[in-house]
């Protein structure tokens, strides 16, 4: 697999001289499997271009979306692909006890917020709550697990041939802990981490 | 050893934190955390003792109801919590570790997590007197 960041920032995005190296942008990583499937995780401000240099030819793609922290899902309103009718998107988020994902996401992308509604976007859209037992997307095997951070949020794992990455956003693996990191199979996350290829943790 | 679900390490750390003593159970039926206050009323330290099956602990605690008559696993609250899925309040006798029966009641209710999965129990004592 080949991972591109396109996004690195958290909270807000920050433009000048001292984020020229590692970019402005919030966070968004773009995952590409060996027979080309995309995975985008989490939408900041980041994917904006990401959008634009994707292929014409492309016909699906999945963002997996960590949690709905503005930061994380700022860009899913200027995402190019979104607006093409040729283009299957599907978006993955953490599951809530009472909401599905397209009513949490609709309060941010509806008005007076956003004058796009999820209904106008113009690709197939499909909204999935992630299962919370591994799931296929593509070559993928996907595990999405909870994780500390205020609200509904989820780290993921992929994996490809063997080969795997995770992704922990905003994540507190000391909450909980009485002696981190000394307690394993009390510490947030450890489980999607363990033995990883490529851990991409933002704490 | 696998990882405990979120949701089991953040109720620890609520009940790390509570003076009225706590019990947690995960969903396998295994006690993996008192917190300070019930191992002072328990007379047990978990850190030694390691996770406990709940068809032990009758056996440990001799659990009985205020009448004396002896109760099972399945009938403290607890055990309904985990067996039944629903919340539980009982007045109990038991005797601790240290040999001094207490009374009290007890509180049990089931946690459910994202997703509708079943994670295991919490149980809380109340109003314990030594007899």
């Amino acid at each position: 697999m080949r991972v591109t960041f396109w996004g690195t920032r958290g909270s807000l995005p920050t433009s000048g001289p001292e984020t020229t190296r590692y970019g402005g942008n919030t966070a968004g990583v773009q995952v590409r499997g060996s027979r080309d499937t995309l995975l985008i995780l989490d939408a900041g401000t980041g994917i904006r271009r990401l959008g634009e240099a994707l292929d014409s030819e492309l016909t699906r793609l999945d963002i997996l979306l960590s949690h709905l922290h503005l930061d994380h899902i700022q860009c899913l309103g200027f995402f190019a692909p979104l607006y093409k009718p040729g283009v299957e998107v599907h978006i993955w988020g953490p599951p809530s006890t009472t909401l599905d994902l397209q009513t949490r996401l609709a309060r941010y992308l509806s008005p007076p917020l956003f004058p796009v509604r999820i209904r106008d976007f113009q690709c197939r859209l499909t909204l999935h709550d992630a299962p919370l037992s591994p799931f296929a997307i593509g070559e993928f095997e996907v595990r999405a697990e909870p994780i500390c951070h205020p609200g509904a949020t989820v780290g993921y794992r992929v994996t490809e041939d063997g080969v795997s990455l995770a992704y922990l956003s905003d994540h507190e693996p000391a909450l909980g802990v009485r002696e981190f990191p000394g307690e394993a199979n009390w510490t947030s996350g450890f489980d999607l981490a363990r033995d990883v290829d490529l851990l991409i943790h933002d704490a | 050893m696998p990882q405990e679900a979120l949701e089991l390490i953040l109720t620890r750390q609520w009940a790390s934190y509570l003076a009225t003593p706590v019990w947690v159970m995960d969903s396998d039926e295994n006690l993996v955390y008192c917190n300070e206050a019930a191992e002072a009323v328990l007379g047990l330290r978990l850190d030694e003792a390691g996770p406990t099956p709940l068809a032990a602990l009758p056996d440990i605690f001799q659990i009985t109801a205020l009448d004396g008559l002896p109760l099972d696993a399945h009938s403290i609250p607890v055990g309904i919590a985990l067996r039944k899925r629903k919340a539980s309040h009982l007045p109990l006798r038991w005797r601790a570790q240290d040999g001094i029966w207490r009374k009290g009641e007890v509180t049990a209710f089931p946690l459910e997590g994202t997703a509708g999965r079943f994670l295991g129990a919490v149980a809380i004592f109340w109003e314990m007197q030594q007899e």
